[in-house]
């Protein structure tokens, strides 16, 4: 079996070539990493592929919860409350529709920028570079998961709406609205105390014999962290 | 190994790819704003949430430069969920037909 030399170079995998070689060399990959008794994956570090696995788990449980609220939104009778409403603030006393929500978007991609830059400065080896771009993106994380807080708080006290029902429309609405963004507010909790804990290693050297892969790793949990936004955003805040 | 096997790309690349979720994000916040109804919303929200999605995964998450192994195995198995979604539908709009019928 011919071994493809053309591991990870860095370039994309599409500017080499054209498109027929291209996928012809990647299912030649493809058979030499699994028709061999060897690793599969090989030249990716296995924390790497492991953060992977976990991501698809996490996106079969974040596709369960988004269906689960796509089923009782279809065959509710009663009216669904419309987010754009429900969530408008007024600012300045200019009424504004899902204004807070919009900000938490853009913060959640300032945060996946950063992020971005910290992996890079990471295998740049810029250990000061990469531990306070990873800081920036867990402070972005935090006032993230401060404004859901607030969103939330509003909801509860002034909208009056709970799991079991709310004075706007469809019971369902509650119940789903506080099981999704709360698994997802979880999940940016968590990754704030993991970035951290990684940014606080890579500013002691802890990884200094290493490729830093391990900001990647920590980056790829981020970048997941506002992939699951994006379809939150779009299905249930402006659908 | 040397650690210029990792994933190395220009600053630049992550800069353009930020602003072009930046201009995404506006755009899709814009189709509540200016209150689009109907296909057009659910075509538009669904498109700008795709490219959005794709732009992270396959830059921010490095997805373009893997293996096409690791492609096949993380990209593959999701597509799972589609039938999920799609028996479900029914199952949704069936309860729907119900309960209009006996509770409309």
């Amino acid at each position: 079996m011919t071994q493809t030399s053309q591991a990870n170079t860095g370039e994309p995998l599409a500017s080499g070539g054209d498109w027929r070689s291209t996928v012809d060399d990647g299912l030649k990959d493809i058979a030499s990493d699994w028709g061999s008794d060897k690793d599969a994956f090989k030249d990716v570090p296995w924390g790497k592929a492991m953060m992977w696995i976990f991501l698809v788990s996490d996106t079969f449980i974040f596709t369960c919860f988004l269906t689960g609220y796509m089923t009782v939104r279809m065959s509710t009778t009663v009216p669904w409350p419309i987010p754009s409403e429900v969530f408008a603030l007024t600012i300045a006393g200019n009424h504004i529709p899902l204004v807070l929500i919009a900000i938490m978007t853009f913060i959640l991609i300032t945060s996946s920028g950063t992020m971005a830059m910290a992996v890079n400065f990471g295998y740049r080896r810029d250990r000061n570079k990469t531990a306070i771009l990873m800081l920036a993106t867990a402070l972005f994380g935090m006032s993230f998961v401060g404004m859901q807080a607030f969103e939330w708080t509003k909801l509860i006290v002034e909208e009056g709406v709970r799991p079991w029902g709310n004075p706007m429309g469809a019971a369902q609405f509650g119940s789903t609205f506080f099981m999704i963004t709360g698994f997802h507010g979880l999940h940016v909790s968590i990754g704030v105390i993991y970035l951290l804990t990684v940014a606080y290693k890579v500013w002691r050297g802890h990884y200094e014999d290493t490729d830093y892969e391990i900001v990647e790793i920590a980056g790829l949990y981020w970048h997941f962290v506002d992939l699951v936004w994006v379809f939150i955003f779009a299905f249930f805040y402006l659908w | 190994m040397e650690h210029a096997e990792g994933q190395q790309h220009p600053i630049g690349l992550y800069l353009k790819i930020w602003i072009l979720l930046f201009v995404l994000s506006t755009m899709s916040y814009l189709v509540d704003y200016l209150n689009f109804q109907g296909y057009l919303r659910w075509t538009l929200i669904i498109v700008f949430m795709l490219l959005k999605a794709g732009f992270i995964v396959a830059i921010f998450m490095h997805m373009s430069w893997e293996k096409l192994a690791l492609k096949c195995a993380i990209l593959l198995p999701p597509l799972a969920l589609l039938v999920l979604i799609g028996m479900m539908a029914i199952e949704g709009e069936f309860t729907f037909l119900i309960r209009a019928l006996f509770f409309g």
